[in-house]
């Protein structure tokens, strides 16, 4: 089938989609998007995380199918060309990256997150991110990170 | 929260050793566009796909590929027969099949891979593979296995032990006034990396073929994959693609020779990308262990003698059973002082699961044991659990049960008191249960526990351990530059962080740039045993020296007032630089007088060209263990890090909050502080996950929770705020006095969370993970 859909804010077209392909696999493998990760492919993980018409949903458990028509954004983008968004830069600045698979479902999940609640207290952090599995960090620089961009200290 | 306790060398260039500056790779991974080995793509490309074996033991009686050729859209179909070199591959023993040829021996074994245009056509046609097996009894129970008359051999050709390490020290028949015994068991753990084991082989023209991995030793899969291939190796060339994490579970092989089978077969690049079920079936795991100790002690609780066995079933291949198993044994009783001990270790082949390399690496199994055991020893003697610990604390100049004299610090006592003198948790930020609503506090009970752990750092036993730097000295735009190249493996840790920091403190430049790990460049050994840093940091230094020595020595044609200061060899004394000594300091790109003045400019010195060295460096030897009594000097550095746990437990549930985790660790020196805390903090989550949930569960050799769903990791939820206190004492025989960092957090957070949950509830508790039924006993 074809499919095409807004991503990026950007009208995006792919053909030859598979019924069975996910959002997920249409963003990276047919629309060179590969920032959302495929670390479970079963919605238990949260890198693929990426917003659907403005909800932050997994890529991987969307059917391309559903997301004709719609409006994707994902973790490239967040920010324009060249610049990180807050959220991005407060990552970077606490050290809450480290093999970075889960990061870009992680950012669209605090970037989510502090849309709705923006000065969110540690409980409200960690229920949030409950979604979002990290092998690395122990979460510890993550809520660093979260904290840091509530605060407005990474810049803007 | 961190306190540097004890501050060695300061920093004193910017980025240098000691700072923390930003990752080069962070920007590129907050932004989604660093490239991880399962982001790759190249024209024309064909996705790869594994039949594997669903039966833990079985014959193969036949095997039909024709309807999964007949797929359209196929277009390779490969069994062991078109394994065109050595169908075995392995870490100690070439003993796994790179495909099964007439048996299976565990379940996921892989049999056929499938090359097709896409990946659902190839996974049809895995599934269209016609194959029938004679399903064989496995063996499952490792006792059981030990006994090479009762039970089948895994491997027709020799016997399901694959290793026994004994230590004898002291008097074996020593008594005690005071005995504690104990049979504890360790489930087994997976590593479970999110970026699933993922590749691009690309086929070339010399019909060599070009293989994108995320491994965690370049050369050793290039070793492997080219025997395999029956291709030299330089024909056979890996550059490292972004790794998702590793934790061990990259040491062995996945995909890497069926990916470029694929690719020499069709002739197009092929990409392998493992799902999450298939990542479990996949690679090597944590041993699960059964371990019996009886500890005897004085009426003070001074250990008197430590007796022990430990049973690690090692799957049905060897992996690195053998070093795991080592490793078991030479650090089975802990960072204690003990005058006679008897100790066996054994691993064992059986069809369940193969298990390898795991974070920790056969002392974190160990350490639930002997950890659990002190605690007994404490209450027996109406002890405090840390009091019995101090009595019996590991010092400089003890020695080990393998007689290894204990060189460096050993701040075992120091580490203890750190972590028990922190003041008591507070509050939790949820009850038992999370937010589930289970508890508004009815059942819930309190505890605090302590474990304390010992790891090895680098590779022991007489392994010929050496990791390679090539590194540039050359003026870009005017302006010195440096490049360095290595083969080692970034796989999240931030080596490439470490590598660019060793280089500003070296040389004094700023600009500095890692070249991508491939195996162009000499080998750099794993990235494991903690070593990377020690070890390639190591060679990265050496090169960087090497660079100085010829660097100024340019400078002494040019400014002969200076030449007196300047010895070959001598560090700048900010960096360990003897009294008395004059040199020269190379800082912000220019070359420093002892007296501060500006000697000469480096880019000045490099109009006569860049300067180039490649260094091959290594750590002092080690040597193998007696085979009998397991006596030798066979660890080149020992590592130690403490923890505190404290838990809140719903006893009618069985459900535990971990509320706060105090650590502390002596790092030596820390490098990088942030990637330190970073890596501290990571690994006591994944001890945290031994201790409370973390299981690949495995009945009749066969895996039952292949999936994110069923095997639990920790969340954002079941972390609890961590403290973590490091301190730096330097070791005199590393560079900088570091220590290797990775591994030690991993292992003690384990027995402590245990051990704050026996305090809270009393239960015995002698298995992780602690399921809610050990709890409340039903």
């Amino acid at each position: 089938m074809r499919l095409t859909c807004t991503v990026n804010g950007t009208t995006r077209t792919a053909d030859d989609v598979w019924a069975g392909e996910s959002l997920l696999y249409v963003l990276r493998e047919r629309l060179g998007l590969p920032g959302s990760k495929n670390a479970c492919e079963q919605g238990e993980c949260g890198s693929c995380t990426v917003y659907l018409d403005g909800t932050a949903v997994c890529a991987c458990l969307v059917a391309a199918g559903q997301a004709a028509g719609r409006d994707v954004r994902t973790v490239e983008g967040l920010a324009p060309e060249g610049e990180l968004d807050p959220v991005q830069r407060a990552f970077l600045q606490t050290g809450a990256v480290q093999c970075g698979f889960c990061t870009p479902g992680l950012i669209v999940s605090v970037h989510d997150l502090l849309a709705r609640v923006p000065h969110p207290s540690d409980p409200e952090i960690r229920e949030a991110l409950a979604g979002n599995l990290c092998r690395c960090t122990g979460y510890e620089k993550i809520m660093d990170a979260v904290r840091l961009a509530a605060a407005g200290g990474a810049g803007s | 929260m961190t306190t540097t306790v004890h501050v060695g060398l300061a920093a004193t260039v910017t980025g240098g050793v000691g700072a923390s500056p930003l990752r080069p790779d962070g920007r590129l991974k907050v932004t989604g566009e660093f490239a991880f080995s399962s982001d790759l793509w190249a024209d024309d490309m064909l996705w790869g796909a594994t039949l594997r074996s669903p039966h833990p033991r079985a014959r193969i009686t036949g095997l039909d590929l024709g309807p999964a050729l007949r797929i359209p859209g196929v277009y390779a179909v490969l069994t062991h027969e078109d394994v065109p070199g050595r169908r075995l591959y392995g870490l100690e023993h070439v003993d796994q099949p790179v495909l099964a040829a007439d048996e299976v021996r565990y379940q996921g074994e892989p049999i056929v891979v499938v090359a097709a245009d896409h990946p659902e056509t190839a996974r049809r046609a895995v599934q269209a593979i016609g194959i029938t097996y004679e399903v064989l009894d496995p063996v499952t129970d490792p006792e059981a296995a030990l006994d090479d008359a009762g039970a089948p051999r895994v491997h027709a050709d020799r016997p399901n032990l694959l290793r026994h390490v004994p230590i004898r020290r002291g008097d074996p028949h020593a008594t005690a006034a005071v005995v504690v015994t104990g049979e504890y068991e360790v489930g087994m753990q997976d590593q479970a990396f999110l970026g699933p084991e993922s590749g691009l082989a690309v086929p070339a023209e010399d019909g060599g073929v070009d293989l994108y991995i995320a491994t965690q030793w370049l050369h050793v899969d290039q070793q492997q994959v080219a025997a395999c291939l029956g291709l030299p190796a330089d024909k056979v060339r890996l550059t490292l693609a972004g790794v998702g994490g590793a934790f061990g579970a990259r040491e062995d092989l996945s995909m890497q020779v069926h990916a470029c089978l694929l690719a020499l077969h069709t002739g197009r690049p092929v990409k392998m990308v493992y799902g999450r079920e298939e990542s479990f079936f996949g690679h090597v795991h944590r041993h699960p262990a059964r371990l019996r100790y009886e500890h005897g002690a004085d009426a003070d609780g001074r250990l008197v003698y430590v007796k022990a066995r430990i049973l690690l079933d090692g799957g049905a291949y060897a992996s690195s059973s053998g070093a795991v198993v080592a490793n078991a044994a030479t650090l089975g009783i802990g960072p204690y002082d003990v005058p006679n001990v008897v100790m066996d270790a054994y691993g064992l082949y059986t069809n369940n699961p193969p298990c390898g390399a795991m974070r920790g690496f056969g002392a974190v199994q160990a350490c639930f044991a002997y950890e659990s055991q002190m605690d007994k020893l404490a209450a027996a003697l109406g002890l405090d659990p840390v009091e019995v610990r101090v009595r019996n604390a590991l010092h400089t100049g003890d020695r080990m049960p393998t007689g290894q004299l204990v060189e460096g610090p050993a701040p075992v006592a120091e580490l203890l008191r750190l972590v028990q003198a922190k003041p008591p948790a507070g509050q939790a930020d949820f009850p038992p249960g999370g937010t589930a609503n289970t508890t508004r506090g009815e059942g819930v009970v309190r505890g605090v526990g302590y474990g304390i752990g010992i790891k090895n750092v680098c590779f022991s036993e007489g392994f010929d351990d050496y990791a390679t730097a090539r590194v540039r000295l050359e003026l870009i735009a005017g302006r010195p530059a440096v490049l360095v190249h290595t083969a080692a493996a970034e796989v999240g840790q931030g080596l490439v962080t470490v590598q660019a920091q060793i280089v500003r403190t070296e040389l004094g430049v700023d600009q500095v740039t890692i070249a991508p790990a491939d195996t162009a460049v000499g080998s750099a050994g794993s990235s494991s045993a903690s070593r990377q840093t020690y070890m390639t940091g190591g060679a990265v230094r050496a090169a960087c020296q090497a660079i100085r020595d010829r660097l100024l020595t340019r400078l002494e044609g040019r400014a002969p007032s200076h030449r007196h200061t300047y010895r070959k060899g001598t560090l700048p004394s900010s960096e360990g630089g003897r009294a008395g000594e004059t040199a020269l300091r190379l800082a912000d790109g220019q070359v420093f007088g002892e007296d501060g003045t500006v000697v000469a400019d480096i880019a000045e010195l490099l109009a006569d060209g860049a300067i180039e060295e490649t260094v091959q460096w290594r750590h002092r030897p080690t040597f193998p263990l007696d085979p009998e009594t397991g006596q030798g000097d066979a660890h080149v550095q020992y590592a130690f890090a403490a923890h505190r746990a404290t838990v809140d437990v719903d006893t009618e549930l069985g459900l535990v909050k971990v509320v706060e985790i105090v650590t502390a660790q002596d790092v030596g020196k820390a490098v990088n502080p942030a990637a330190v805390t970073g890596q501290i903090q990571g690994g006591t989550a994944q001890g945290l996950g031994l201790a409370l949930m973390e299981e690949i569960q495995v009945v009749d050799g066969k895996v039952r929770n292949p999936s994110f769903t069923d095997y639990l990791l920790p969340t954002i939820m079941d972390m609890p705020p961590m403290t973590v206190d490091v301190l730096e004492l330097a070791d005199p025989h590393s560079p900088y006095g570091l220590r290797g960092v990775g591994e030690p957090p991993t292992i003690s957070s384990t027995p402590a969370v245990v051990a704050a949950i026996r305090a809270a509830t009393g239960a015995a508790l002698t298995r992780v993970p602690v399921r809610p039924e050990h709890i409340v006993g039903v």
